[in-house]
């Protein structure tokens, strides 16, 4: 069934489709939508779930761990402020492997304040132990809230997962979005069961006090559900497809990717934008393409790196910036490429939710196929800021 | 109500820790579990428990423990909760948290269980500081204690500030169950947390728990100082089942307060002046708990020259 919806509504019926037991919950722009068609659905008889109105983000994650470690299928969301609110409970959950999905609704995180798309939220969480990836269109948040149960709850991974949809740019508007029908969520994703829970019949010790003498095998464990968590989403991205006939490529997606020869590596809403972009430049002969990066964690090491093997030259598209210089996108890549001698060219744009406009991407493409030619270029870019030239 | 002869000898927090000898929390944590039973499950914030108790491979729960961090007993228990609840399991869920992770960071999160009436069991800890750190000032702290953040400087010597009204804050949120107890009066404390585990939505347990090293005592005075400290009123054992308060326990003679500070090293530096103000805030609280009706208020102020006299108890605990 189609519906014109938001990607909020679209996020919170993915959660509904899921069954989810427990919801704790605080509002926050541009999440807020979330949890208030969750609440709808639970006073309306829709969804039968806890639903708890925690009395802020930190508690909200404390709770979820609780929910999830006594054998909940948990979910939640939050944005930016709130993201960092909860940050030391994000690390607490990780390790302790308890496979809750918390979508963020991407805003700048102040200061100075501001309420528009930026990365730079959920990238400060990008070590808390969290799956990461960031959505297209409000279809792929719908159907990615689904995947990311699936993805989490999978007993080679047990880890969360943090599905991020661009703040406004998708959270409040509208896009047509094929709804899956209960039945075909059902046969995609079974009722919750761990293994290891708070149950006074089989009595658990969860989160003990961790000497050194063991804290290093459990970081690696973890690192290695990371890796186990590659194969999962591939897995789950191809039954999806079979069964949806939605296929979002798995880590990564690509667009006129065959014979190109410049590509630019994007997030979330921007690929959309920048699919016009290509289209035209192909159009004038260029060999132009797209890496869309859909998981950041764990990161597709392998795939950026069978992809640049074709390629002159690789544009990075950055969201939000590393103090130190370039954004953590373009780090993360440059460290994945790392032997490789293709010129890596970082854009910076969009940041504390600015537009990104098709006229910044021809720009982008330009600079990278001038390094491409061996023309002196800047590493890292900043398009349309005042006080800078590209 | 449950005897003591017919309480149960099967440990649920069993020996084998390593919590100080005469550790207040530790035998709190003991008893207060053996009334609770094995369909209990536990969260403990941040705290020495979490040390002494659970330090992995060792662990000295057998009931379903679970730790996170600090401040968020309140939403950790909300969520374990919820989770029992959806899943149609019938489980007591108990936190133990200490005063620092009630009185002070943990506030906001005990304060949201509160208001939401959650069906859980919160029981504070309060050895007056933080001590799992070594022994810091928290809102819990008592007037003039000395703690490592309350230094007896040539300036300014021991807490400033008197103990946080935790209990009148907790019952303001309109609570089913707010009780006040002492491992010194067993029966008491027996009575108390079986009432709390045969009722609905938020019971707060608070608890008196000396610290051996945070106070400066004797190791076997445990029980001996809690006994102390509710007669000369420093704390008072009572309970507030539905908004309606009632004194569970009433000591017959007012003891000056100082017959509790010479028990323990941290007040040991207290001026005369110091000692007769806390006397004068326990006085209030003393009247407050216990004067009936148009009797007069009591308050026994110790004459002068007994103030530094050295006791035979002082002599015992720190020497001549």
């Amino acid at each position: 069934m189609k519906k014109v919806i938001t990607g909020d509504h679209a996020v919170a019926i993915g959660a509904k489709l899921c069954r989810v037991d427990v919801v704790p919950a605080f509002p926050i722009t541009p999440q807020t939508l979330i949890i208030e068609h969750i609440a709808d659905f639970v006073n309306n008889g829709e969804l039968d779930t806890k639903f708890l109105t925690m009395e802020s983000e930190h508690s909200v994650m404390s709770a979820a761990a609780g929910a999830s470690a006594a054998g909940a299928r948990v979910f939640t969301a939050t944005s930016s402020q709130g993201l960092a609110f909860m940050h030391e409970m994000l690390y607490a959950i990780a390790p302790l492997r308890l496979p809750v999905v918390m979508a963020n609704a991407s805003r700048t995180l102040g200061g100075p304040p501001g309420i528009w798309c930026e990365y730079n939220d959920s990238m400060g969480a990008r070590d808390s132990g969290w799956l990461q990836l960031y959505v297209e269109d409000n279809q792929e948040a719908l159907d990615m809230i689904i995947q990311s149960f699936r993805i989490a709850e999978d007993k080679r991974v047990l880890l969360p997962v943090m599905p991020c949809l661009d703040g406004f740019v998708l959270t409040h508007t509208v896009e047509p979005v094929d709804i899956p029908s209960q039945e075909d969520v059902d046969s995609l994703l079974a009722p919750y069961e761990p293994d290891i829970v708070l149950d006074p019949e089989r009595p658990a010790m969860i989160g003990t006090f961790m000497p050194a003498e063991y804290i290093m095998e459990l970081r690696r464990q973890t690192v290695g559900a990371f890796e186990c968590a590659k194969d999962v989403i591939r897995e789950v991205n191809t039954e999806f497809a079979q069964k949806f006939g939605r296929d979002y490529g798995g880590l990564v997606d690509t667009y006129r990717m065959d014979d190109a020869k410049i590509a630019l590596i994007t997030m979330g809403t921007v690929t959309s934008t920048s699919r016009e972009v290509v289209d035209e430049l192909r159009q004038k002969g260029e060999k132009v393409g797209i890496i869309k990066l859909r998981f950041f964690r764990p990161f597709p090491c392998e795939d950026l790196k069978k992809l640049a093997s074709n390629l002159d030259a690789l544009g990075v598209f950055d969201r939000s910036i590393s103090y130190h210089g370039g954004g953590p996108v373009y780090n993360e890549v440059r460290s994945a490429l790392f032997g490789m001698t293709i010129p890596v060219i970082n854009h910076l744009a969009g940041l504390g939710g600015r537009d990104v406009t098709e006229e910044q991407i021809f720009k982008m493409f330009e600079l990278t196929s001038r390094a491409a030619k061996g023309e002196k270029v800047k590493e890292v870019n900043w398009h349309n800021t005042r006080g800078e030239t590209v | 109500m449950i005897k003591i002869k017919e309480l149960s000898d099967v440990n649920l927090f069993t020996s084998g820790h390593t919590a100080c000898p005469g550790c207040g929390v530790a035998l709190s944590i003991r008893n207060a579990i053996r009334v609770l039973g094995k369909d209990t499950a536990v969260y403990v914030p941040a705290s020495c428990a979490v040390v002494f108790g659970t330090t992995f491979p060792y662990g000295a729960w057998k009931v379903p423990f679970f730790h996170t961090a600090f401040e968020n007993t309140g939403a950790c228990l909300t969520g374990m909760q919820a989770a029992f609840e959806k899943k149609g399991k019938k489980v007591t869920v108990v936190g133990f948290a200490g005063d620092g992770g009630t009185y002070d960071i943990g506030l906001q999160s005990m304060s949201g269980a509160a208001e939401r009436n959650e069906d859980v069991i919160y029981i504070c800890l309060d050895n007056e500081a933080y001590m799992n750190t070594g022994i810091q000032r928290s809102g819990g702290t008592p007037f003039g204690a000395w703690t490592t953040t309350t230094p007896v400087g040539s300036k300014i010597q021991g807490n400033q500030r008197f103990k946080k009204n935790l209990g009148d804050i907790v019952v303001a949120h309109e609570v089913p169950y707010y009780a006040t107890l002492s491992i010194g009066h067993p029966l008491d404390f027996i009575r108390k947390v079986e009432k709390a585990k045969n009722m609905k939505g938020f019971r707060f347990l608070h608890m008196f728990t000396p610290c051996i090293p945070g106070w400066k005592m004797d190791p076997s005075k445990t029980v001996e100082v809690t006994k102390r400290a509710v007669e000369s009123g420093m704390w008072t054992l009572y309970e507030v089942e539905n908004g309606e308060k009632k004194v569970t326990y009433k000591p017959g003679k007012m003891r000056s307060v100082k017959d509790y500070l010479n028990m323990q090293g941290r007040f040991r530096h207290m001026s005369e002046e110091d000692v007769n103000k806390l006397q004068m805030w326990v006085c209030k609280k003393w009247n407050l708990h216990y004067r009936e009706k148009g009797a007069p208020d009591v308050c026994e102020i110790a004459p002068h020259d007994e103030r530094h006299a050295i006791t035979e108890e002082h002599r015992e605990m720190h020497g001549p």
